[in-house]
């Protein structure tokens, strides 16, 4: 079972905020199909937030299929978004441990890292992407 | 779509003073709404003359459409909680959950004793003796208690300290979740009702200024930014509700009419909290205006 928590601050909608967390368990494998989700009941009175906030929410998980609601008892985990990628997890973090090191070593604050990553990933993903496209356009 | 609450052209008069005007609105069931607006804006009027404690002057007011005016047919789907939760002080937690069973031919007295006990409410003290926060506990329990499918709360947090507040509203939301009750509670709390509201009714010097679902009236509104606007139309823009200007530069709330805006603006959404505070400004300076006889 997970905790949800909101973020006061956040311009992101509560709903969203709901899936995405589960989203993000789903993909570090802390959901895994056939887990509960928290009843909307105690969602709604642990947070203090509309109860259709929560339906909402887990309507939205439930028509993308990673969630099934079984009337009277509760919503359900289907299917997960870890894949493959989960069991190389472990490895990538390592590596990025030890880059992260370096990057502190560099003299880069927590700061320039998650800029530099940012901008690297942005620049890497569109250098990416055309070739993904089929080539038609001539 | 069944209508919980249903205003039609409601009036109230006080002497020659009218606390609310012309006031008409539909509230669908299983909705949670805030009622919002300054102090005498008209709140407590339509809350008392929902709860058929006071007579309309002029419209009409209908509870799953009864009038509920001296209505016993209607009453018990109705709970209400009173601004500062007034209750017998001298009376024990205990002895108020036997006495509404006593005065109400709907009761779930298990249902009070289990919430109370939960909460660590203490039977036998006189509730005069509670924290304020436990006060509004207990009388949350007993307007749940009647299992009324109206719900209606008058500023049920606004003398409670910020935990005492979060706890009433986590007890409220767990309960609405498990009994579907449609809710109508009045607030100046903002961002609590940005998290527990999903319709949404502004009131300003006795008038209805908006009233709606919260998803609904967010979609329907951005805030444009941009140079030095005079009155003209603006393409995707069916109202400005609150403008502000600098000698360069014009800040407007407005309602769109679904069309992509003039590409001269840079176009906002807006919260919740963004809109009332704009609807409420709009209705305050008209007034004063008039009021001053100045031009706005």
């Amino acid at each position: 079972m997970i905790e949800f928590v909101l973020d006061g601050r956040s311009k992101v909608n509560t709903y969203v905020q709901l899936i995405q967390q589960v989203k993000q368990a789903l993909r570090v494998g802390l959901l895994t199909p056939g887990d509960q989700l928290p009843k909307v009941r105690d969602v709604a009175q642990s947070l203090a937030i509309n109860p259709n906030t929560v339906l909402k929410a887990y309507r939205e998980l439930e028509i993308e299929g990673l969630v099934e609601g079984r009337p009277g008892v509760g919503t359900f985990v289907r299917r997960t978004l870890a894949g493959s990628a989960l069991a190389n997890q472990a490895e990538l973090r390592e590596e990025l441990v030890a880059w992260l090191r370096r990057a502190r070593a560099a003299g880069l604050t927590p700061e320039d890292v998650t800029a530099l990553v940012e901008t690297t990933m942005r620049a890497a993903l569109a250098a990416e992407t055309p070739r993904t496209e089929p080539a038609s356009a001539g | 779509m069944e209508i919980a609450l249903e205003a039609e052209q409601l009036g109230k008069r006080y002497g020659r003073t009218w606390a609310l005007r012309d006031c008409s609105l539909r509230l669908p069931t299983g909705r949670i709404a805030a009622l919002v607006g300054p102090n005498g804006a008209g709140k407590s009027t339509l809350l008392h003359l929902a709860v058929g404690l006071l007579r309309p002057d002029a419209g009409a007011v209908r509870v799953f459409g009864e009038s509920p005016y001296g209505n016993p047919a209607v009453l018990p789907e109705i709970g209400f909680v009173a601004q500062d939760t007034p209750l017998y002080r001298d009376f024990t937690a205990a002895e108020l959950v036997h006495l509404g069973g006593r005065m109400n031919k709907r009761w779930d007295a298990a249902l009070a004793r289990n919430r109370l006990a939960q909460l660590g409410i203490p039977p036998n003290l006189p509730v005069g003796k509670l924290s304020g926060g436990q006060r509004a506990q207990v009388a949350l329990a007993l307007a749940l208690a009647k299992r009324p499918r109206l719900l209606l709360l008058d500023e049920p947090v606004a003398s409670l300290d910020p935990l005492a507040r979060r706890e009433f509203l986590q007890s409220l939301m767990g309960s609405v979740a498990e009994s579907e009750t449609t809710v109508l509670l009045s607030s100046h709390l903002l961002a609590d009702l940005e998290r527990i509201c999903d319709y949404l009714i502004v009131l300003h010097a006795a008038r209805v200024q908006l009233a709606g679902p919260v998803d609904d009236l967010v979609e329907a509104h951005r805030q444009l930014i941009g140079p030095r606007h005079g009155d003209g139309p603006i393409s995707g823009v069916a109202g400005v509700v609150r403008a502000s200007h600098t000698a360069r530069q014009s800040t407007l709330l407005v309602r769109t009419d679904g069309q992509a805006v003039d590409p001269e603006w840079a176009v906002h959404d807006v919260t919740l909290e963004d809109l009332i505070l704009a609807y409420l400004a709009d209705g305050e300076t008209t007034v004063s205006h008039t009021a001053w006889e100045v031009p706005a």
